[in-house]
Parts: structure tokens; C-alpha cells; sequence
């Protein structure tokens, strides 16, 4: 491609930093280019994913049958809580938005950085000092905590366990959370490059836009949440214990006030990297652009609305449960949106099935599967049947796992030449894609069989009738297992060794597409001016002749 | 808001990338978010407050009124004073701008000290999170005085960060670093204290008022 050239007498973000410290460690830790930032938070996550992953394989080791294989009951409690916790606060919740979000928002917008690029350095740190409180929680004396990654009263508040300190870090975790959306939410406002108006952003700066403001308005709930239940270990106020006056229930309402909202964090950006891969690989523009745009923001808006679906069971009036299951529902209105449009892109579109294109065919698959489950659990009549079973547990592994954690992957590999100006091996990707699709069904599939069947969810042993079920589930794990190594392999293979990539590889037209790759230090030679719709792709031709 | 217009021009060939309206809407943002921080707690109340009304009612009859309506009154006047210090400074009146921050900071010291003692005299009177004296109390009397303390406690860390934050600003105007055109580092400092002013005012009746 021409614009190759021009690479050559660019210096790159990496050759050239923003800090005193010219090379080494420092000029990481201290830089505030938001594509330095978002690299590290994808060093970190991918460390703590890894290491939640390989907790989950030993988990699904001591399910492997009846009776006690590895440990004790007391550790298994520990595990799901670790296992939890991590792939929660420290994987999926900043995933997308603090990695892709970070290295891509300003890039789409056409800006030099974010609006606050100190603060950006900053909610980095302290996402850093959550996770080391997460780790110091692990091994002070008292022990790893033990109450699932829920934290529910009166256990939370009786446990023996590192509870306070563990919360702790979700109280900060939550903080830096809260300023990266208050970071976005002003870039978006105030750094959009001439000409950008609001409906010609990319439908990925909508979608973090949109949980940028979840954020916002949602973890202040869990932050004072968290306060609560650390000044009721220590002073025993009585706002969540029953023989005060309080009211335990009062506790999973406010948890799930913030709770519910999160899993749109979950899946919103992750929905937002969707409509930017299918145009660029159908060759066609987005259909229905409006509708996906505003459901992003009707999602966020009827998401708040849904918290109490997660009580049903917990003692709550009948009114308010079949308004909560009527609300509930309703939510799969704009979900359903989306998957439409997308579809109706790929129509007649001329497709070009690489590998984040059938990442992407993955999560269709799996999502809905996820997605339609939850409309089980959604209505009161199944879910008093399937609450706090297996079914609920593939539910989310279906929906975070297969959906926001296969868009993850999707994103990794289809930015993967903008941000590191090489490319993996397309091959090996393509068997990465497949082997996913087989293991995750190996290993959640049944889980949804044993959970109809009446397997709890939480416990380290089962009845003889679900041993096969359980043992088939234990053999996708080890599948999993295999093919998360091969998926990072060839990406590591690919930063280290992999030839140089095109400029744009895939042929996007969104704006990062129009700077070199990797970009230079501040994103663009000069700003660019938009001209075209979003995903207009007749612009391709001029692109090339820049 | 033309204020703030004004300067991005008169800033635009500055070549660091200034952007006092941004500055101003992360702000408003964040002090949104300080809202539903305390918005969790005031829903926390109205539960309790509607299951336990008349034992709310007796309970707050310990509470002296008088003692807060001069915190209220402080809190009002650190408000005014604040917001005179930015519009001296605007105004290019550095020193009056001073005087006024340092106000600010001796009123905002001056609840802190009150609220000492409001506290320390309930310690005393045996009224703290599991004295035997409040667990031989009605349900809705515990409560009360669990949230009273919570509520007013986590204001209070409001004030003292408060305290630190407006200190730090006093010194960069004293060095020249906060100046007439530039002044959004303490507009926004002066709008974090507006909001914990607001909060108070409701804590206000919501606790002292309600015998
Ligand atoms: C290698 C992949 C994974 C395996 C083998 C795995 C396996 C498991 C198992 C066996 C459980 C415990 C079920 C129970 O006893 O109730 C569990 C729970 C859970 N998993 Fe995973 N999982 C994996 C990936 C993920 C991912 C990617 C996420 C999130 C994005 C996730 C989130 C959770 C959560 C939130 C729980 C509930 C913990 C609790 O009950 O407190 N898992 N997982």
C-alpha cells in the first residue's frame, strides 16, 4: 500500500514517548499517551485472566467426579470466590473499555489523546493498587476470602475471612473505573476532529460512550455499598443485620443496583467492537446505524431498571417480581436490534472471512445462546426452578465468556496490525477460532443439562448422576485450555516475530484506519476532517491515494 | 460559561492542549457521581426512616439543633466565601481572592472542631455503634444513630479532603500558578465545596430537624 512510505519516515508511539525517561520502564509507567496506557492495561489484564483462567481448570479438576479429588470443600469455596472476583473487577469489567477503549476512543475521534490524560495515568494506578489489595487480601493472615464474588450479607459479615480488605480493592477498582468514565465521557463531548457530529462517530465510540456513562452513575452505588459493609465488620452499625433492625435484603438491592448495570458494562463495548468488525468485512456499511447507536443508550437506560430479576428467590412482593420479569424482558428489545442489523449488514455484503470477522461469528452463536437462556431466568416461573443452579452458571459464562470474552479476542485480532504494526499468522488464528467454538461448548454446555437437572451451583461435590456431565464438562476445560494457549501464542509469536503488516490490512475506513500503524505519538500528522459517514467505504480508493 | 470561552481563545496558541469547559464537565461529572455516593445512603434512610417513623422521631430529639444550625450557617458562609474568592480573582484581585480562600478554609476547619464535639459529647453520653447503652434501644433508635454517624461521618471525610484540597489551591494562588485567566482549577475546587454544602443541607433536617 503507498501509505507505507510514509510510515517509514514516521517515528512510531513506541520509538517516541512522552516522557523524560526516554526508554525502559519508565517511560511506560509515567506516560500519559492513552496508547501506552491501554497497553498496559492489556499487560495486566491478560496476566490476570490467565491466572483466573488456570484457577478455573482446577476447579473444573475437582468437578471431575464425586467425592474429593484435589481439595477440601473450604478451599474449592476460596477458588470460585478468587476465580470470580478476578474475572469480574480485574478481566471483564475494565476489558474492553480500559484497554481498547483507552488505545482506540481517541484515535476513532480523530484527537490527540483524552480529554485528561493525567487522570488516565492515574485511574491505571490505582486499577494497579486494586489489584495488589486483591493479592495482599490472598495471603494476610485470615485467609482468602471465601463468599463468592456477590459478597452477600450475612455471610460477608461473618466470615472470618480478608472480606474488608477484599472489598476494599472493589471500592478502588470501582474508583478508577468512575474516572475513566468521566475521562471518556469529556473526550467524546469535547476532542471530536472537525466535522465529526454525533451520528458520524464510529458505533464503537458510542457504545463505550454509553458505558462510560453506566459507569458513572452505577459504581457510586457499589462504592458506598462496599463502605457500608467494611463499617458494618467493624463497628456492627446494624444497617444489613436483622436483629438491629436492619435488613439483609436491603443489601443484595443495592449490590444489584450496581451489579445489574455492570453486566452492560460488560457487554456494551464488546457489542460496540461488533458493529465495527462486521462493516469491514461485509464491505458494507452499517446497516441501520441510528437504531444500534440509540440502543446502545436504551440498553444502558433499561439496564438500571432490572436489578431485582437476580432476587427472585430472596422475598420480594409479587408485584414488584412480575414488573421486574416484565422489565426484564424488555431489555432483549434493543439486544435484539442489534443482532438484526448486524445481520442485515452481512446481506449481500461482499464477506471476508478473516479471523476477527469469524471471532465474531462466534460470539453471534454464543451470545444468543447466552442471551435467550437469560430470558429463562428472566421469567419468574423457570427461574425459581433454575436459581442459583448450573444453568445460571453457563448462563454467564455464555454471555461473558462466549460474548464479551470472545469479542476481547475479536478486538485483539482484528487491531492487532493497528497497534503493533505487524500480523499474526492468519492460519493458526482461523484453528484458534474453531477449537474456541468446540471447547467452550464442551465445557458450558452441559452445564446447562445439569443445571435443569438440579445441580447447585457453589459446591465442590455432586450426586452420582452427574458425573458423566460433569466429567465431559472437566475434558472441554482442558480443551479450553489448550486453545486459550494457542490463541495467545500466535499473538505473541505475532508481536515478536510476525512479518510487517499493511498499514490497513483489513481495509476499515474508521478513523485509526487513516494514521500509520502504529501511530505516531500524538495519533495524527494533522487532525483529520471527516467528510464521510462512519462506515462509508468509497472512501477506501482516496485513502489509498493519501 | 462566555467566561470560559473567552479564555479557550485568548489560550488558543498555547501549545499545550488546554480546555477549561472539559475541566468543568469532568467536574460535574465527578460531583455527579459523589451524589449517588451519598444517594445509596439517602435511599438507605428513607427505607428505614418509613419503617421506623416515630422512633426515628424520638430519636433525633437527642440530637442538638442548635449545634447544627451553626454548622449550617458555617457551611453557608465558607459557600459565599469561596465563591467571592474565584470572583476577586477573575477580577484580578489577588489578595482579596486570598483572604477570601483562607476564609474559607478557617469556617470549613471551624464545622470540623463543632462536629468534634457534637461527637465526643455522644461518645460520652454512651451513644456509639454497639454501646450497650444505644443496643438497649429500640431497633429504629440504633439505626438512627448508625446512619447519623455513617452519614455525618462520611460528610465529614467530605470536608476534610475539602480542607486539604482548598489549601492546595490557596498555595497555588499565593505562587502565581492559579491566575485571573486561568482560574478553573479553583472554580472547580469551589464547586466541590458548593456540593458538600449541599449535601450538608439536607443531612441537615433529614437528622436535626425531625423531632
Ligand atoms: C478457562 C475458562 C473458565 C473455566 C474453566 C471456568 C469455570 C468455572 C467454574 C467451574 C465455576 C464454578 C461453578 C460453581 O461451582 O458454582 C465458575 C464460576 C464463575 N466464573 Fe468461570 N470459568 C472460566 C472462565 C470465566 C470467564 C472468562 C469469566 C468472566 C468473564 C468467568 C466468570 C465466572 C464467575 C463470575 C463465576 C461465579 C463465581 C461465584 O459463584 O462467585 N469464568 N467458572
Amino acid at each position: 500500500m503507498t501509505n507505507s512510505s510514509a510510515v517509514l519516515n514516521q517515528k512510531s508511539f513506541y520509538e517516541e514517548g512522552n516522557t523524560k525517561a526516554k526508554s525502559g520502564l519508565a517511560a511506560w509507567i509515567f506516560s500519559t499517551d492513552h496508547k501506552r496506557i491501554g497497553l498496559m492495561y492489556l499487560s495486566a489484564i491478560a496476566i490476570f485472566f490467565s491466572v483466573a483462567a488456570i484457577i478455573g481448570i482446577f476447579m473444573r479438576l475437582e468437578l471431575i467426579s464425586t467425592g474429593k479429588d484435589l481439595m477440601d470443600a473450604q478451599t474449592y469455596n476460596t477458588l470460585f470466590t478468587l476465580h470470580g472476583v478476578i474475572m469480574i473487577f480485574l478481566f471483564i469489567i475494565p476489558g474492553i473499555p480500559a484497554v481498547f477503549g483507552n488505545f482506540f476512543l481517541p484515535l476513532q475521534l480523530g484527537a490527540r489523546d483524552v480529554s485528561f490524560p493525567r487522570l488516565n495515568l492515574f485511574s491505571f494506578w490505582i486499577y494497579i493498587t486494586g489489584a495488589i489489595l486483591v493479592l495482599l487480601s490472598l495471603v494476610l493472615p485470615g485467609g482468602p476470602i471465601d463468599t463468592g464474588w456477590t459478597f452477600y450479607i450475612p455471610y460477608s459479615v461473618r466470615s472470618g475471612t480478608n472480606i474488608s480488605l477484599a472489598i476494599f480493592a472493589a471500592f478502588v477498582l470501582g474508583f478508577s473505573s468512575i474516572l475513566t468514565g468521566i475521562n471518556f465521557i469529556t473526550t467524546v463531548h469535547r476532542l471530536r476532529a472537525p466535522g465529526m457530529s454525533w451520528f458520524k462517530m464510529p458505533l464503537f465510540v458510542w457504545a463505550t460512550y454509553a458505558t462510560a456513562w453506566i459507569q458513572i452513575i452505577a459504581t457510586p452505588v457499589i462504592a458506598i455499598t462496599i463502605v457500608l459493609v467494611i463499617i458494618e465488620r467493624l463497628f456492627g452499625v446494624g444497617i444489613f443485620d436483622p436483629s438491629l433492625g436492619g435488613d439483609p435484603i436491603l443489601y443484595q438491592h443495592l449490590f444489584w443496583i450496581y451489579s445489574h448495570p455492570a453486566v452492560y458494562i460488560m457487554i456494551l463495548p464488546a457489542m460496540g467492537v461488533v458493529s465495527e468488525i462486521i462493516p469491514t468485512f461485509a464491505r458494507r456499511t452499517i446497516f441501520g446505524y441510528k437504531a444500534i447507536a440509540i440502543s446502545s443508550l436504551a440498553i444502558a437506560f433499561v439496564g438500571y431498571l432490572v436489578w431485582a430479576h437476580h432476587m427472585f428467590t430472596s422475598g420480594m412482593s409479587d408485584t414488584a417480581r412480575w414488573i421486574f420479569s416484565l422489565l426484564t424482558f424488555l431489555v432483549a428489545l434493543p439486544s435484539g436490534v442489534k443482532v438484526f442489523n448486524w445481520v442485515a449488514t452481512m446481506y449481500k455484503g461482499s464477506i471476508d472471512p478473516k479471523p476477527p470477522f469469524l471471532w465474531v461469528m462466534n460470539f453471534i452463536f454464543l451470545f444468543s445462546i447466552g442471551g435467550l437462556t437469560g430470558l429463562v431466568l428472566g421469567s419468574l416461573v423457570t427461574d425459581v426452578h433454575l436459581h442459583d443452579t448450573y444453568f445460571v452458571v453457563a448462563h454467564f459464562h455464555y454471555v461473558m465468556f462466549g460474548g464479551t470474552g470472545t469479542i476481547f479476542f475479536a478486538a485483539l485480532y482484528y487491531w492487532f496490525p493497528k497497534i503493533f504494526g505487524k500480523m499474526y499468522n492468519i492460519k493458526t488464528a482461523n484453528i484458534g477460532v474453531a477449537l474456541f467454538f468446540v471447547a467452550f461448548n464442551l465445557l458450558y454446555f452441559p452445564k446447562f443439562i445439569l443445571g435443569y437437572m438440579g445441580m447447585p451451583r457453589r459446591y465442590y461435590d455432586f450426586l452420582p448422576e452427574f458425573e458423566s456431565l460433569q466429567f465431559v464438562s472437566t475434558v472441554g476445560s482442558w480443551l479450553m485450555l489448550i486453545t486459550l494457549i494457542l490463541i495467545i501464542w500466535n499473538l505473541m509469536h505475532g508481536i515478536l516475530r510476525g512479518r510487517k503488516s499493511e498499514s490497513n490490512p483489513w481495509g476499515g475506513v474508521t478513523l485509526e484506519w487513516h494514521t500509520s500503524s502504529p501511530p505516531p505519538l500524538e495519533n495524527f500528522k494533522v487532525i483529520p476532517e471527516v467528510k464521510h459517514e462512519p462506515y462509508d467505504f468509497s472512501q477506501l480508493e482516496d485513502m489509498k491515494n493519501d | 460559561m462566555t467566561d470560559s470561552n473567552h479564555i479557550i481563545e485568548s489560550a488558543a496558541d498555547n501549545h499545550i492542549h488546554r480546555d477549561d469547559i472539559g475541566a468543568k464537565m469532568g467536574m460535574w461529572l465527578f460531583l455527579f457521581t459523589e451524589i449517588l455516593l451519598f444517594g445509596g445512603l439517602f435511599l438507605v434512610y428513607a427505607v428505614y426512616r418509613f419503617q421506623y417513623p416515630d422512633q426515628f422521631h424520638i430519636a433525633g430529639m437527642d440530637l442538638s439543633t442548635a449545634i447544627g444550625t451553626i454548622n449550617t450557617i458555617i457551611l453557608l458562609t465558607s459557600s459565599l466565601t469561596v465563591a467571592l474568592s474565584i470572583t476577586a480573582l477573575q477580577k484580578q484581585n489577588k489578595s482579596l481572592s486570598i483572604i477570601m480562600l483562607s476564609l474559607t478554609i478557617s469556617l470549613a476547619i471551624l464545622f470540623m472542631i463543632n462536629k468534634y464535639f457534637e461527637w465526643s459529647g455522644k461518645f460520652s453520653a454512651g451513644i456509639y455503634p454497639g454501646s450497650e447503652d444505644l443496643l438497649s434501644r429500640h431497633n429504629g433508635e440504633i439505626l438512627f444513630f448508625g446512619l447519623y454517624f455513617v452519614m455525618t461521618g462520611l460528610h465529614a471525610l467530605h470536608v476534610l479532603v475539602g480542607i486539604v484540597l482548598l489549601s492546595i489551591i490557596l498555595g497555588m494562588v499565593v505562587n502565581k500558578k492559579i491566575t485571573y485567566d486561568y482560574t478553573v482549577k479553583l472554580e472547580n475546587s469551589g464547586l466541590y465545596w458548593h456540593l458538600v454544602d449541599l449535601i450538608w443541607i439536607f443531612l441537615f433536617p433529614l437528622f436535626y430537624l425531625i423531632q
